[in-house]
Parts: C-alpha cells; sequence; structure tokens
C-alpha cells in the first residue's frame, strides 16, 4: 500500500519543531509499524535526507522504548499492543498517517519523535524500591507466605513497562497511572509495608515536582496502556496517600 | 495540612470531599423540591423549616456556599496546572477513542453549573435573604398573612419559558458532570479499588436521577400553574 | 601470555567458600576512595552496579537506553532456575550443576558452573526480599515449572515475564543506590573504547548519544555486562540495539574473545515474513510441551499451501511428517533447542517449508486441545460429548496455559493459532560465547570484568532454558562484588585515575576520528545495507549446520563487505547530535570484525557439540546415525582468541577443560 505520512520534525530540543509531509510506497501489511518507519528512513538515507529520529529497541513489546503518537493515540489504533507490535493491517492503501512525539511539558522533546523520560526515573529513585542490600543470607524466600491472590494482583500492577503512553494520552499529562503501579505493587506485598508511607508520599512530591498534571479519572490512561494497567491502581496509590497523610 | 493541599493527590481528595457534600446537598434539595409535586404543604413546610432553621441557616448554609467556592476554585487551580502540564499540544488527538466526552470537558460543564448557580441566586437566594434578613421577615408568609409563600414562589419562577430552558440545559450539564463527577470523586478518594463496577452503576443512577428530578419539577410547574 | 584460569584448588564443593575466606577485602573506609565502571545494565550490569554501591565504591553506570530498565534482560519470557528443591523432587546443587555442564555438552568450566549452582538459591531470595512478585500457589508458597532437559522442577516464573520482572528488581535496587549518590547513572550513553593505563583499565569512552559529546570517565576498575552479540546475524530475538561494541572494543585491547561459534538458535520464533523484517520474536520454548512439530509429506501439498490453494488443516494425519517424532521417539518435540533447530533447518532446507519464504513448520496444538477437551470432559462428566464441546473445553485449557503467546502470534501474524498451526522458525537468541574470564570474572585485561551474556560464560556449547537469567544474577549480585574487591584492595592508595594522561587522549582521539570517518565518507550505501548482508552471510555459511567450504567462504565474504563498508558506507547527519545512523555504523563496524573471528572459530573447531554443528562431524553408524558427533579428545577446550589486527590473524590460546566431578557422555535423545 502506499501511505503519506505526517511526522513530527525536530533538530534538537531548542529548536522549532514542524509536520513534514512524506510518502513512502509499496508497504506490506504484515510489517510492523516501526518497519514501515525503517523503509521510509532507508528511503531518506538514500536521498541525503536525514532520516527521523524515534525511540525503539526491543520490538517485541516489552522494553517501553517505542513510543510515537499515531493518528491521536498513544501507540496507535490497536489495542494493547506498543508501536512496534503495531502493524500495517491496522491502515488501508493511501492513508494519511500522523505521527507525534509524546506531548507533555515533563516529556520534552529531544529530537523529532524522541523525548526525554528521565522525570520517570527520578520518580523511581525517590522511592520505587524496597531497602534491602544484597546479601547471600537474606531470609528465606519462603519464609513469608503470600497469597497467590495478592502476588497475581502484584504481578499485574509491575508489568508496568515504563513507555509513559499514559501520560502522553491523558488530557493533563498526569503520571498517575505509572506511579500508581509501582506504589501499588509495593502496597499489595508484605516486603512493601516497612515503608510504604515514606514511599507514596516521597513518589508522589516527585511526581508533582516533574510538572506532571492531576488525575481527572478520565480512564484513557487505562485503554491506551499497552500491557494493561489497570486504573484501580491509582485509587489504591489515593488510599495509600490518604493513609500515610493520617498516619504522618 | 497546607502540604497536603499542594500535593496533586491532596488537591484531588479536597475536590472529592467538596464533591461529595455537594452531591448530598443535591439529594436533600431534591427532596425538599419533589414534594411540590404532590403537596403544596409539605413543600411549604419543609422550606419554611429550612429557609429558618439557625443550624440550617447558619450552620450548613455557609458550609455549602464555601463548598461552592471551593469546588470551583479549585477546579480552576487543576485546570491550570494541568495546562500547564501539557505543553505543546497534538496536531492530531483522538480523546473519543479511549475517553467519554463527559470526563474530558468537566471544565465546560462545571462552569455552565457555576452560570446556572448565579441565576440561582439570584432567582432564588437573594430575593430569599432580602426578604428575610434585609426586611427581617422570617415568617413565611403570603402578603394575605396565611399561607407560606414557598410554592408561590416557586410556581411563579417556572412561568417564563426561557427560564425553564435554562433550567434544563444547566440541569443536562450538571448531569454530564455528575455523570463522570461521582465515581471520579470515590476514585480520588482510593474508594473504588476492588469495586469499580458497582461505584460505576451507582454513579450512572444518580448522575441521572437527580437532574431528572429537577428538570420534571420544572417542567411539571411550568406546565401546571 | 598463557592463559590462567585461577580455579581455586580443593574439592569442587568447597572451592567458593575457601576462595571467599581467603581473598582481600577493602575496608569500608577506602571504598569510597574507589571508582568502579559498569557498562551495561541489565540484569548482569544492573545487579553488579546496585551491589558495589551498597558496598560503598562509586559507580558510574552506563546505558545506551534511556532507562537502565530497558536493557533487553527485560524480554525474558520463561524463568530462573535455582535450586532451591522446594518441590522436593530431588533437586540439589549438585544436580544444577550436573544438568548445566551436560546441556553444555561439556565445554564450561566445572568450578564456576558448580559456583553459579551454589549461589542460585541467593539470587531466588534476594529478589523476592526485593518485591519481585514470582509466581506462588494456593498456599502463598514459590511456584515451579519445569523446562528442557531437565528431570526437576527448579523453575521460578513471574507469568511470561520473568526477565522483565527480575529486571526491575534490580533497576530498583540501582535507583536506590542512585538516589543515595552512589551510582552515578549515565543513560543515553555508549562506550566506544576501554582505556589502559600501565596494563590496567582504568576508563572508557564514552560517546553522549543525544549531544554527541565524547566523554573521558576513569576508575579503578572496569565492568562490561553489554550482553550478547547475536545480531552479528542482523536477525535475531535480540533487541535493535543489542551490540557487541563494548565487548569487541576491549577485545581489541587485549581481551582474549571466547567460543565465539557457540551461539544458540532457538527453535520457536515467529518466522520472517519479508524483507523488511528487521527482528524475531521468540514464543517461549514452553509450546513445545503442548505443540506438534510437523511439516506436510508430500512436495505436492507444500506447494499447494505457499499458494494458498491448501490450508494446513485439510492434510489428514497421514499426510503429515511429524519429524521430530518420527527421529526421536524417545524426547519427540521436546528434544533441546539446538537438535529442535537444526531438524527444522534439514526440512526446510529439503524443501518442505510451509510459508512463502520455504523458512517455516507447523506448530500444531489440534491434538493437544483434543485431548485436553476429553480430559475436561470427563472431569465434568459429560458422556459422549461433541466435537464443538471438547474443542471448546480443550481451547479453554491450551487458552490458560499460553494464552498471551497466542494473543502475541495472532497480533503478529494475523493467524488465529487456535484454528489454523502455527508457524515457527529457528532464529538466532542467545550467545555462549563471549569474552574470556577466569574464575574471577576478569578478563586478560587487568583491571577489566565481564560478566553476563557478554562473557564466554558457564553454558559451555549450549545453554538451558532459564539459566541466561540465573548466571547474570548470580555474576552481578554475588560473584563479582567478592572477587572484584580481591583486586581493588590493591589500589586503596592509588587515589583518583586522571582523565588527562596520554592514554586518555589517544583513545579519544582514536574515538573521535572513527566518528569523523564516518560523517565525512559520503558513500552510496546505508549501513543497514552492509548489516543485512553480513547477517546473510553468517545465517547461510555459520548458522545452524556449517561445513569447512562454507566457513573459509563466509570469512572471505565478509571480509570483502568489511572492505566495501569502509569504502561505501553512507552516515547522514552530524558527529554532534542525536544520530542514530552513527551509532548503527559503529557497532556494524565491530560485527563485520566479530563476524569473521565467529566463522574462524568455527571453522578450528572440528566437532559438532552443543549449538555449533559441523557437518564433517556427525556419528556415521549405529543408533545415532546422523547426529551430532563430539569430539572430547581433541576438542575439550575453551578457544580464546588474541586480537591481532585482522580477524583471520587471531592467534588461539587453549584452555583445557578438566571434568573431575562429572563423566563425559554422549547426549542421547533417541
Amino acid at each position: 500500500m502506499n501511505l503519506t505520512l505526517k511526522i513530527w520534525r525536530q533538530k534538537d530540543s531548542n529548536a522549532k519543531g514542524q509536520m513534514v509531509d512524506y510518502k513512502v510506497t509499496d508497504i506490506s501489511e504484515h510489517m510492523s509499524f516501526l518497519e514501515m518507519m525503517d523503509v521510509l528512513n532507508e528511503q531518506l538515507v538514500n536521498t541525503g535526507e536525514e532520516p527521523v529520529a524515534f525511540d525503539h529497541d526491543c520490538r517485541e513489546g516489552i522494553c517501553g522504548m517505542c513510543s510515537l503518537y499515531i493518528n491521536g493515540e498513544a501507540h496507535g489504533p490497536d489495542r494493547g499492543v506498543t508501536t512496534c507490535q503495531l502493524h500495517m493491517r491496522m491502515f488501508k492503501d493511501g492513508d494519511t498517517i500522523t505521527i507525534e512525539p509524546w506531548r507533555a511539558a515533563a516529556f520534552p522533546v529531544i529530537k523529532d519523535l524522541v523525548v526525554d523520560r528521565t522525570s520517570f526515573e527520578r520518580i523511581q529513585q525517590a522511592g520505587g524500591y524496597i531497602s534491602v542490600n544484597t546479601s547471600g543470607n537474606t531470609q528465606d524466600a519462603n519464609a513469608i507466605p503470600i497469597s497467590k491472590h495478592a502476588a497475581d494482583e502484584a504481578m499485574d500492577a509491575a508489568t508496568c513497562i515504563g513507555c509513559g503512553a499514559c501520560v502522553a494520552t491523558c488530557k493533563n499529562s498526569s503520571a498517575m497511572l505509572f506511579v500508581g503501579a509501582k506504589v501499588s505493587q509495593y502496597a499489595l506485598l508484605p516486603q512493601g509495608q516497612v515503608e510504604a508511607t515514606d514511599r507514596v508520599m516521597n513518589m508522589v512530591k516527585q511526581m508533582d515536582l516533574e510538572g506532571f498534571g492531576n488525575c481527572t479519572n478520565t480512564g484513557a490512561c487505562e485503554i491506551e496502556c499497552p500491557k494493561g494497567i489497570s486504573l484501580e491502581n491509582i485509587a489504591r496509590m489515593n488510599r495509600e496517600f490518604l493513609k500515610a497523610t493520617i498516619k504522618g | 495540612m497546607s502540604g497536603f493541599l499542594k500535593s496533586s493527590i491532596g488537591r484531588k481528595v479536597a475536590m472529592a470531599l467538596s464533591a461529595f457534600f455537594l452531591m448530598f446537598f443535591l439529594i436533600i434539595h431534591l427532596a425538599v423540591n419533589i414534594t411540590s409535586l404532590f403537596s403544596p404543604d409539605l413543600f411549604n413546610e419543609l422550606s419554611h423549616f429550612m429557609g429558618t432553621n439557625p443550624l440550617v441557616q447558619l450552620a450548613l448554609q455557609p458550609v455549602l456556599i464555601f463548598g461552592v467556592v471551593f469546588h470551583f476554585v479549585m477546579g480552576f487551580v487543576l485546570e491550570l496546572k494541568n495546562r500547564k502540564a501539557i505543553g505543546v499540544k497534538y496536531a492530531q488527538n483522538n480523546g473519543a477513542a479511549n475517553s467519554t466526552w463527559m470526563s474530558r470537558n468537566m471544565i465546560i460543564s462545571g462552569v455552565v453549573v457555576l452560570a446556572f448557580i448565579l441565576l440561582h441566586f439570584i432567582d432564588f437566594w437573594i430575593p430569599e435573604l432580602n426578604v428575610k434578613y434585609i426586611h427581617g421577615d422570617m415568617s413565611g408568609l403570603l402578603p394575605d398573612g396565611e399561607s407560606y409563600r414557598y410554592f408561590e414562589e416557586l410556581q411563579h419562577k417556572f412561568v417564563s419559558p426561557i427560564r425553564v430552558g435554562a433550567y434544563v440545559i444547566a440541569f443536562v450539564l450538571l448531569g454530564l458532570h455528575l455523570a463522570h463527577g461521582f465515581t471520579s470523586a470515590f476514585q480520588s478518594m482510593g474508594a473504588t479499588a476492588g469495586r469499580k463496577k458497582t461505584m460505576q452503576q451507582i454513579g450512572k443512577a444518580y448522575s441521572v436521577i437527580i437532574p431528572l428530578g429537577f428538570i420534571i419539577i420544572a417542567l411539571f410547574h411550568h406546565f401546571n400553574h | 601470555m598463557a592463559l590462567d584460569s585461577k580455579v581455586p584448588k580443593g574439592p569442587i564443593k568447597d572451592k567458593w567458600t575457601d576462595y571467599k575466606n581467603k581473598i582481600n577485602l577493602v575496608n569500608p573506609a577506602n571504598k569510597r576512595h574507589i571508582d568502579v565502571i559498569v557498562v551495561g545494565t541489565g540484569l548482569a550490569g544492573g545487579s553488579a552496579a546496585a551491589t558495589l554501591a551498597e558496598l560503598g565504591y562509586n559507580v558510574k553506570a552506563f546505558a545506551y537506553q534511556d532507562s537502565p530498565r530497558r536493557a533487553h534482560s527485560i524480554a525474558a519470557q520463561g524463568g530462573i532456575n535455582a535450586a532451591k528443591n522446594y518441590q522436593g523432587d530431588g533437586d540439589s546443587t549438585y544436580r544444577l550443576f550436573y544438568d548445566t555442564v551436560k546441556g553444555g555438552d561439556y565445554r564450561s568450566r566445572e568450578a564456576n558452573v558448580y559456583r553459579l549452582a551454589e549461589v542460585s538459591a541467593n539470587i531466588i531470595d534476594q529478589c523476592v526480599a526485593q518485591g519481585v512478585p514470582f509466581a506462588r500457589d494456593y498456599g502463598g508458597l514459590l511456584d515451579n515449572r519445569s523446562f528442557g532437559g531437565v528431570l526437576v522442577s527448579r523453575t521460578f516464573y513471574a507469568k511470561g515475564q520473568t526477565g522483565q520482572q527480575l529486571l526491575l528488581g534490580a533497576y530498583s535496587a540501582m535507583n536506590r543506590q542512585i538516589a543515595r549518590g552512589k551510582i552515578e547513572m549515565f543513560n543515553r550513553h555508549e562506550m566506544l573504547d576501554v582505556v589502559v593505563v600501565d596494563g590496567k583499565a582504568r576508563g572508557i569512552i564514552a560517546r553522549n548519544l543525544i549531544t554527541g559529546e565524547i566523554e573521558r570517565h576513569s576508575a579503578h576498575a572496569v565492568v562490561i555486562a553489554s550482553g550478547g552479540y547475536g545480531n552479528v546475524y542482523f536477525l535475531s530475538t535480540n533487541a535493535m540495539g543489542s551490540n557487541a561494541t563494548a565487548a569487541w572494543k576491549i577485545h581489541k585491547k587485549g581481551a582474549y574473545f571466547a567460543n565465539p561459534c557457540f551461539t544458540q538458535i532457538h527453535p520457536t520464533c515467529i518466522p520472517r515474513s519479508g524483507d523488511y523484517q528487521s527482528k524475531l520474536t521468540l514464543m517461549s520454548e514452553s509450546l513445545r510441551n503442548d505443540g506438534r512439530i510437523w511439516v506436510p509429506k508430500n512436495m505436492e501439498d507444500v506447494m499447494a499451501i505457499r499458494e494458498g490453494r491448501k490450508k494446513p488443516t485439510d492434510l489428514s494425519e497421514d499426510e503429515r511428517d511429524y519429524y521430530l517424532e518420527r527421529r526421536y521417539p524417545a524426547f519427540g518435540n521436546l528434544v533441546p533447542r539446538d537438535v529442535a533447530s537444526r531438524a527444522a533447518k534439514e526440512r526446510c532446507d529439503a524443501g518442505y517449508g510451509v510459508n512463502a519464504t520455504g523458512e517455516a513448520v507447523y506448530l500444531d496444538f489440534a491434538s493437544a486441545i483434543e485431548r485436553y477437551g476429553k480430559e475436561q470432559a470427563k472431569i465434568h462428566n459429560i458422556d459422549n460429548p461433541t466435537e464443538a464441546k471438547i474443542y471448546e473445553l480443550g481451547k479453554g485449557i491450551v487458552e490458560a496455559k499460553y494464552g498471551n503467546l497466542f494473543q502475541m502470534y495472532e497480533k503478529i501474524v494475523d493467524e488465529d493459532p487456535y484454528k489454523t498451526p502455527m508457524m515457527i522458525y529457528p532464529a538466532t537468541h542467545y550467545t555462549m560465547g563471549g569474552v574470556w574470564v577466569d574464575y574471577n570474572l576478569m578478563t586478560t585485561i587487568p583491571g577489566c570484568y565481564c560478566i553476563g551474556e557478554a562473557n564466554f560464560s558457564d553454558h559451555g556449547a549450549n545453554r538451558l532454558g532459564a539459566s541466561a537469567l540465573m548466571q547474570g544474577l548470580a555474576d552481578g549480585y554475588f560473584v563479582l562484588p567478592y572477587t572484584i574487591g580481591d583486586y581493588l584492595a590493591d589500589d586503596i592508595r592509588t587515589g583518583k585515575i586522571p582523565t588527562n594522561s596520554k592514554e586518555f587522549e589517544e583513545a579519544e582521539k582514536a574515538v573521535t576520528d572513527r566518528i569523523n570517518f564516518f560523517i565525512n565518507n559520503n558513500g552510496t550505501k546505508s549501513v543497514d545495507h552492509f548489516h543485512k548482508r553480513l547477517g546473510k552471510v553468517m545465517w547461510d555459511k555459520v548458522g545452524m549446520a556449517r561445513n569447512e567450504q562454507g566457513l573459509k567462504e563466509a570469512m572471505a565474504e565478509i571480509k570483502q563487505i568489511r572492505e566495501e563498508f569502509w569504502k561505501d558506507v553512507k552516515v547522514p547527519g552530524n558527529a554532534n547530535e542525536m544520530n542514530p545512523e552513527l551509532e548503527k555504523a559503529g557497532r556494524v563496524a565491530d560485527f563485520l570484525e566479530l563476524g569473521e573471528l565467529f566463522a574462524k572459530d568455527a571453522l578450528m573447531r572440528e566437532e559438532s557439540c552443543g549449538g555449533h554443528f559441523r557437518e564433517e562431524s556427525v556419528e556415521e553408524s549405529g543408533e545415532q546415525k546422523g547426529e551430532a558427533k563430539r569430539n572430547d579428545k581433541d576438542f575439550a577446550f575453551v578457544a580464546a582468541w588474541e586480537y591481532k589486527g585482522e580477524p583471520a590473524d587471531a592467534v588461539l590460546h587453549k584452555e583445557e577443560l578438566e571434568f573431575k566431578d562429572i563423566e563425559l557422555k554422549q547426549r542421547s535423545y533417541k
């Protein structure tokens, strides 16, 4: 199929960007979206133009590196997939596809479609861990039984890949789903209880400092999340936050 | 506590708490008004009680006013922060693909409801204050001195089709505001974890019944005076 | 230089304990005067960085991605082995040790493997303490599953995302140290050379991938944890950015590179669909527990299927060739990875491949669905169930077991694997070879360590399932933090390493010159053009089956491609900006050298063992006729190559392997 692509081009973080039109031809419906981008870039290199920079790595939907806002949706029109798992059969011959970077004040553009997500890193550093040193004599893994239900729920929260689609999708650029998932994972496990108060307070504080917006509970993040992280994690974080506030 | 109100979650909790109060108030308000459909006398009794009881007037009423003002001010504060958080806007954004119109436009439905409340103040509340506290007439009686004035005043207000139209529009918007706001408030309080479905159903019912009740009252009196 | 593996004396089960009791330690107050660089933040690098920082060293960690959490360890699906014996099925440190050495076809170092088995149980304890949500049973205790090649259930898992959860555990430990200031994290940075001062590794040259700035970083020791080199094949299950540059740079500065030809080709991957393909996706090995692998018996059916005139479901049982069951009646579809991969290649080479590219075989779940369906009907007391009912019940079970994999397959291929058999084909997955290290995990450059998949590792010639995660974390959490201390104990009075020395200057200049060369070369062909050509040679001639002639041709062809690359490669953009094409150019340049050494190593190793199959070395008679033939008399050694300029000139050093605790045996799956 033949397609028209409208792509955001921006030289670096200080430059002013703009949408630029490109044409690609003979795109197979079996290609992944990023393979289509590879075709475009190969074409650009051959004609002496600078290829479009975009983040990607594992190309199997787990590393969380790929992003892209495609036709007005994070990771494109398919559900439960990252951009690298999106396939061209979702599009039709002759389509015009708009491709933009994640937009959020806390995710500044580095180049073209590449954004800086280190705000997520700093939130994790503020408390996204359990303070346990490596040692060869930690207590036995089976010393504390954890109910299957709690372990499964913690696992569901922990599957977040940190791609940032939740922020990109949110009309307020809120990071609540991302932060809520991490807070939830530890809140559901006994190992996480000791530091629960400080963790939620510090992570929320850092989230606010980074300039993410407030949660309006539209639920868009949950729908666009490639891993289906549930909105309940936000509710759980809210509860943890209230609990921590009351405890002081 | 000031630290709490500076945090994003704290603000949303405050938003939710004020919303709970307002939603509770709506139930009371509707319960009183609905009596006007079948018993003018009961309506008058209740109105008089609400209008003159010192607990209601001096304790609940200021809290209500504070709640309304707080909810709106905080709503705007959040909106401003959110706009700042967005940065550059998308050239193409398909919000309808993943969220409801109501959830994305709380500020619009909220502003319409705010406009309505102003109208409502002018219509009911300021004349009421005028009669009770400027003229000092706490009797609640018509000039004939025999019966209460509330029911008659109510009927009188709904004569104008324009006003009734404005009421209907405002209540539709209130319904939309509630359709998202009800569950959203519980979600902000962390109360939805594990029972999201139930909360959504209650929210749906609430957001239909309350505005519909008010609309029926307005239309009823418009066509029955 | 003679290779000294520095394996401690004494009985194998006491070696590690005795070693730990006798090594030099660094006093806590002195550790804060010592800097360590860790390149790569996957399971090995991430766990090492976190642990070294906890101990008090100043760690500088480097990742080319925008976060340590994105390292490709994250993509590991199945699980992690540990000799916990929670199932009470007779597992022990010795059994895990034995299985790993045997599974590796007796080409690994006994002492290292035993140590790995010994610390494996600690890994699980550590990860649980970190909050890794491993799967649990209804009693709240940890669950296990079993994996190919072993007779016990010792694999711990977190759904199909064990690698992700373990990496996030190590990442969280890193985050804690980053917040404390003990790890300085350099995201979007790529190491482009190691700096050797007075014979010791003392720093690296790195490029800031956002600004293009070339930076000097000094340290008292350098740890390379940059993963494997599977992308030498262009198409592999590795991430797009996975590269061998860090490992290859230290090789060029004096670290020997061992057993490059030991590469694992994983049998169950989604086949290539066209020339545009950028990577291959793995489908978990666990699918072979229930799936039956086949191709059509008759060539007419193959053609009919390729042309779309027939569907695989149209073929009756006797028109199908279940070739694994036919060839290996004892193990059937559950033969080890290398055997299953070669068998698929054999059928496809014979022309029986079932997709347009001719490189695909079927993995069929119809009989599993039927079997489970009948079982369920009995359990639910349904008499004379209809076929539809059986299918429905059976599908439910298969869905519960493999639902997410089936969904992934459907997203990629657009076919419903419940209704029509899956298509699979082998793909490069893991590299057992890598930088040679001694018992301390130190390379032949003093002060330069190599851990995880990047080193030549404990997996010998073939890695068992769920062992990669174990090795990465063992190296990072429990081995390197001890062994590096023994070396650093001599450095407590050294003080900060200056970066203005002539060694740093020279290294930086070499890096800058090479970058400028690429930018100014003005060639006519893209980097990918050369990478794809290299990949094709590697796959065709140094792939699943190798022979002398093909390997010689491969060496010549790779050399040819390399020469063309340097003449004609085109890199757009500038050096001082984010430039993905420039990054790729540097990586492919290194692959073009590594590929040739790979072929040279394969040519030298005139035996078939593990992932390395030489067509000349097969059993010629008896029950094992046609199967891989190992030659323990002549090839029971690690081949460590010393760099001498051209890859073809590399000098071979042999580390003879001694097997004192395990008897060498032929693997048989008949």
